[in-house]
């Protein structure tokens, strides 16, 4: 068997990977050890949320299918953050377990040039540094040109409860045993990671009566920007909000030695941000209860999701532990949590397209280039699947770059600081937020897009109508005048009136005057949509701020400019120092900007480097 | 990996040792090459050696040589130390040997630039160096080792820290919004937290302005129409302190007729060619030179003639001068009183004449209060003195206004944030801790040779 490109995996950034490639008319197939488990949601039931939920809306600026398919298959949505400015403004949503990996299949199932296999990858097949197809357990042997590991949590992976450690993934999969040795025999390093889930519950079991109940938005939102609303308000089920009191912290103090993580039974290193409800325990002592949030995990079925509790102990205090807490006195776990142990590669071996810098066309995506999440992984999938397409037709890579794009900052930080700990995507990571909003990923990325190919003639069509719209609302503010003739517009608005005539657009920067305001007043063409409305208001009012973090993303793209040829010997440049040497020379950055943010790399090695390119040119 | 550099290290003409700074891998053979006594190339670190320096058979100087082995020195390399007791002419003529033996001259700063490539020092004290090279009064050298020494690095960032504290909470609020027991900071502590920040920079730029004053002295001019008796005052001032008479070459485009000490702060006393209309073309140049000299001075002392009545030019100095520290000195006042000052508003005018003593004092001790120069006696100088450091500090205060307009302007938290970041962004900056490449180049082109 030969085809283009292999995907092993199919997670989400598998099914990415494997999509794009396929619309790109690349021969794909997907290898997944069970197709059950295809879009596979194994932790929380949600997709999106700060600076998440605008990943996904760069996936689908850029024609990838997570925010389409989050559409179809959420069971509430909500826009996180719309207290603060539209620049941290985030979609969520309760996805459905069920829903979601089905309607993932049928994209799949239809989508032309893409097949499916169950099958476990063993070996990769490499000849001068270059992979030409992958190894099978059973032996069997498939070529392709390019190959896409999206292997998840499943490399090597255990699973930990109290003492026990079990080999296999979640659900009780089997793991991906040799793959991760091949790849050490391969020359690549291995790390490993951790991470954990909580308990599911039985829904009947719990007392929602004495909880806080937490209901999605009462405005119709989609994640997509192509999609219509496919829900009714009143259909969307509740979130219920918990908090752990005196006795479970003395409950988890007492036995704390039974948990895998306390009793020393865990080699992997686990994610900061998203710790065991143990290490909060130990970590915030002051602290006298932790919020926990009950989330639906479908319409299908009666698990309820307790997030904010995962955990390594043994199930018998994992039982007196959910009994604890307010409204779960009687419940019943249906899931046990548990830790997960699961190896992954270092990237700092990965280029920015994703492809490897030591293995040729091998490219990697989500939880094996050490991030956690499922927007995190399903980018990765998009970004290695348009790449590996690209690099197939001879064509640059598309590298997005940190102005540009969450998506740009995800690969960038790994692919130049690396990671120790499963990587999650957090706002501050991202130095230009206010360019990087949740409502302007389309203006952002849907160029690229459709000049990849992966938005068609009629959804760009669609875009190119918006940015004409928005052009032509913002000229029809700046040049629609009012005067303190209209006394009682400046009434009507609450705001104060000026002498001389003023812009639409100048009121609109007011503190107190909004777009809507301005619409209900009837000084706004009908013509115009929400999203363009939206779009011209936080140009407006923002602008100063908007355009600090512009000249700003110059002083960047100026860095970015500064490209570093590949056969650099650092060992030849003077008074480097030798930190900073080892870094540059094992990270290899592509750009001067990218050097600069090399830790170990201090600023006059920059300054240093600069020198040397200037001579070289 | 570095070549070898030298330079005389310390002023030349000033005491009778001077000292030749040799650094670089192969600093200590070079110099054994050149020195009879020990063999260098087996001697222990950070020890001194009596011998010559010896050039074709014949003695050329008596030296003490420190032998000092990287990485604990200056420069993090090799370093030798070559002290020369022969007078210049010597000294000049061991650096020559040096250069013949594989040295290479030392461009200005390099030593200092060396210590911060090789991460020995950081970007601020690394400035602090080079105002250290230039100090000439004690008070300026008292600021320069506290630079040195890190304390406005210490200053920066505990106001850093400050930032970074309240950065880091909005953040955790942005992205984790759904957590209702993490603390939530409100525009009021914004509020709060930025009119600290702002005190702290506005005092930093406040004690820093008189750093300027203590470092640079106290630029000052004296303007009269002709014979009015500048040169006299001039001359006489000079006179009465056996002040350091020197040109301060390249600082400025002034020629500085000389400086005196004043409670230890420098006054520098820049010569004007007279300020009046003129046709003259060459006096066109004086005039024009003088009145920029007049935009920029610390003071003005403007004098006139008791003994005639204010002239039209006169009333024109007044004016130009009206915005100025100015002193207003009434020279000649062993003659008869002439003048009518009843409409001139300072309350700044000292009657003097160049014979006697007291009016001269008298003018020191307006000095003195003007600039309140008692007070530095006693402040403590750990602010900043570098004009490209403070300026970075007044960009910060510019933005914490900025901030307090926005929270006027009920902006939110997560817009102002990005001036916080800003703020503290520029701070490391100041201290060397973010990164800006024409920073670098205009650092070390400042630096003078050596220490």
């Amino acid at each position: 068997m030969e085809v283009d490109i292999i995907v092993v995996g199919g997670g989400h950034a598998g099914c990415e990977a494997a999509l794009a490639a396929a619309r790109l008319n690349h021969k794909t197939l997907l290898i997944t050890g069970n197709i059950k488990n295809i879009a596979d949601m194994p932790c929380n039931p949600s997709v999106g949320g700060p600076a998440k939920g605008i990943l996904v809306r760069e996936i689908d600026a850029l024609g990838g299918e997570m925010g389409i398919n989050t559409d179809k298959s959420h069971l509430q949505l909500k826009m996180l953050n719309t207290k603060k400015g539209p620049a941290v403004w985030a979609l969520r949503a309760q996805a459905d377990k069920i829903t979601y990996p089905k309607e993932m299949l049928k994209t799949l199932n239809s989508t032309k040039n893409l097949e499916i296999k169950e099958a476990i990858v063993d070996d990769l097949l490499v000849k001068d540094n270059k992979v030409y197809g992958v190894k099978l357990e059973n032996g069997e042997e498939i070529k392709a040109k390019a190959v896409i590991l999206t292997t998840g949590t499943y490399l090597k992976a255990d699973i930990l409860v109290g003492a026990e450690r079990t080999p296999g993934g979640p659900h009780g999969e089997k793991e991906a045993k040799n793959l991760s040795d091949n790849l050490r025999k391969l020359g690549l390093t291995i790390q490993r990671l951790k991470t954990g889930t909580p308990q599911r519950l039985k829904k009947s079991s719990i007392d929602f009566s004495v909880l806080e109940r937490e209901d999605g938005d009462n405005i119709l939102r989609t994640f997509s920007f192509d999609t219509k609303p496919m829900y009714k308000i009143e259909d969307q089920v509740p979130c219920y909000l918990t908090y752990t009191n005196e006795n479970t912290h003395k409950i988890i103090m007492d036995n704390l030695e039974k948990s895998s993580m306390y009793g020393g039974y865990v080699r992997g290193v686990g994610p900061r941000y998203c710790p065991s409800i143990e290490d909060k325990v130990v970590r915030f002592k002051d602290k006298e209860r932790h919020q926990l949030f009950l989330e639906p995990e479908s319409l299908y079925y009666d698990d309820i999701y307790l997030q904010g509790f995962s955990t390594s102990m043994p199930h018998d205090i994992q039982e007196q532990m959910v009994h604890s807490l307010k409204g779960l006195e009687h419940a019943e776990i249906v899931k046990y949590a548990y830790a997960i142990e699961y190896d992954a590669i270092d990237p700092l071996e990965v280029k920015p397209s994703l492809e490897n810098k030591k293995i040729e066309n091998l490219f990697t995506a989500g939880q094996i280039n050490g991030t956690s999440g499922y927007e995190e992984a399903a980018a990765q999938g998009l970004m290695a699947g348009i790449n590996a397409s690209l690099k197939l037709d001879n064509k640059d890579p598309l590298i997005l770059k940190r102005n540009e794009a969450y998506i740009g900052v995800l690969i960038d930080d790994l692919v130049t600081k690396g990671t120790k700990e499963p990587y999650r995507m957090l706002t501050s990571r991202a130095e230009y937020r206010l360019l990087l909003r949740n409502d302007n990923a389309d203006i952002r990325l849907r160029e690229y897009g459709h000049q990849i190919g992966l938005i068609d003639d009629m959804r760009y069509a669609r875009f190119k109508q918006k940015l004409k719209d928005i052009d032509d609302l913002t000229t029809y503010l700046k040049e629609t005048k009012v005067t303190i003739n209209d006394k009682e517009l400046f009434e009507k608005l609450n705001t104060s009136p000026t002498l001389d005539s003023v812009s639409l657009a100048e009121l609109l920067k007011r503190p107190e005057v909004k777009i809507n305001n301005l619409r209900e007043l009837e000084k706004i063409p009908d013509k115009y949509s929400d999203e363009v409305l939206e779009q011209v208001e936080i140009s407006i009012k923002y602008a100063g701020y908007i355009g600090k973090e512009e000249r700003e993303a110059e002083k960047l793209k100026k860095m970015e400019s500064i490209k570093i040829p590949d056969d650099i010997n650092y060992q030849e440049i003077p008074n480097l120092a030798s930190e900073g040497r080892q870094k540059l020379d094992q990270i290899k950055p592509m750009t001067l900007g990218q050097a600069s943010r090399i830790s170990g790399v201090n600023p006059s090695d920059i300054a240093v480097l600069s020198v040397y390119l200037k001579r070289l040119s | 990996m570095s070549d070898t550099i030298a330079s005389i290290a310390t002023s030349l003409g000033v005491g009778a040792i001077s000292i030749i700074r040799v650094s670089g891998n192969d600093a200590i053979k070079i110099v054994n090459k050149i020195f009879k006594g020990k063999d260098l190339e087996r001697v222990p670190s950070h020890t001194i050696h009596y011998g010559h320096i010896v050039y074709e058979g014949e003695i050329i100087d008596e030296v003490l040589v420190t032998i000092m082995k990287a990485p604990k020195t200056y420069t993090m390399e090799d370093v030798v130390e070559i002290n020369c007791h022969g007078g210049i002419s010597s000294t000049n003529k061991v650096l020559e040997i040096l250069f013949l033996n594989g040295c290479r001259s030392a461009e200005a700063g390099e030593f200092t630039k060396r210590a911060f490539l090789n991460g020995r020092i950081d970007l601020m004290q690394a400035e602090a160096v080079a105002d250290l090279i230039g100090s000439e009064t004690e008070k300026e050298r008292k600021i320069a080792i506290n630079g040195l020494e890190g304390n406005s690095s210490k200053l920066i960032k505990k106001l850093r820290q400050k930032l970074i504290d309240i950065i880091s909470n909005i953040e955790v609020n942005i992205d984790y919004p759904e957590y209702e027991d993490i603390y939530e900071v409100t525009k009021s502590d914004l509020e709060k937290e930025i009119k600290e920040i702002k005190v702290s920079l506005e005092n930093i730029i406040k004690e820093s302005e008189n750093g300027k004053i203590i470092k640079d002295g106290i630029k000052t001019v004296i303007v009269g129409r002709p014979n009015v008796g500048k040169s006299s005052l001039l001359n006489r001032l000079l006179d009465s302190n056996k002040a350091i008479v020197t040109d301060i070459p390249g600082t400025t485009r002034d020629i500085v007729e000389g400086s005196i000490l004043i409670s230890g702060i420098k006054l520098n006393i820049i010569d004007t060619a007279g300020i009046r209309e003129t046709t003259d073309k060459v006096e066109q140049i004086g005039v024009s030179k003088s009145i920029e000299a007049l935009q920029d001075a610390d003071l003005v002392l403007l004098l006139l003639n008791n003994n005639e009545p204010l002239t039209q030019e006169d009333l024109d100095l007044i004016n130009k001068t009206e915005d100025k520290n100015t002193i207003i000195v009434i020279n000649k006042n062993d003659l008869e009183e002439k003048i009518d000052i009843s409409n001139l508003e300072s309350s700044n005018i000292i009657y003097i004449n160049t014979i006697e003593e007291d009016g001269i004092n008298n003018l020191k001790e307006k000095i003195k209060d003007m600039f309140n120069l008692e007070k530095f006696e006693t402040s403590n100088y750990n602010y900043i003195t570098n004009t490209r450091q403070l300026s970075k500090i007044k960009e910060c205060l510019k933005i914490t206004l900025d901030i307090e307009q926005g929270l006027k302007d009920n902006l939110d938290l997560d817009i102002l944030e990005i001036d916080l970041k800003n703020i503290w962004n520029t701070l490391g900056l100041v201290i060397g801790e973010s990164y800006e490449e024409e920073l670098l180049d205009e650092l070390f082109s400042k630096f003078c040779v050596g220490k």
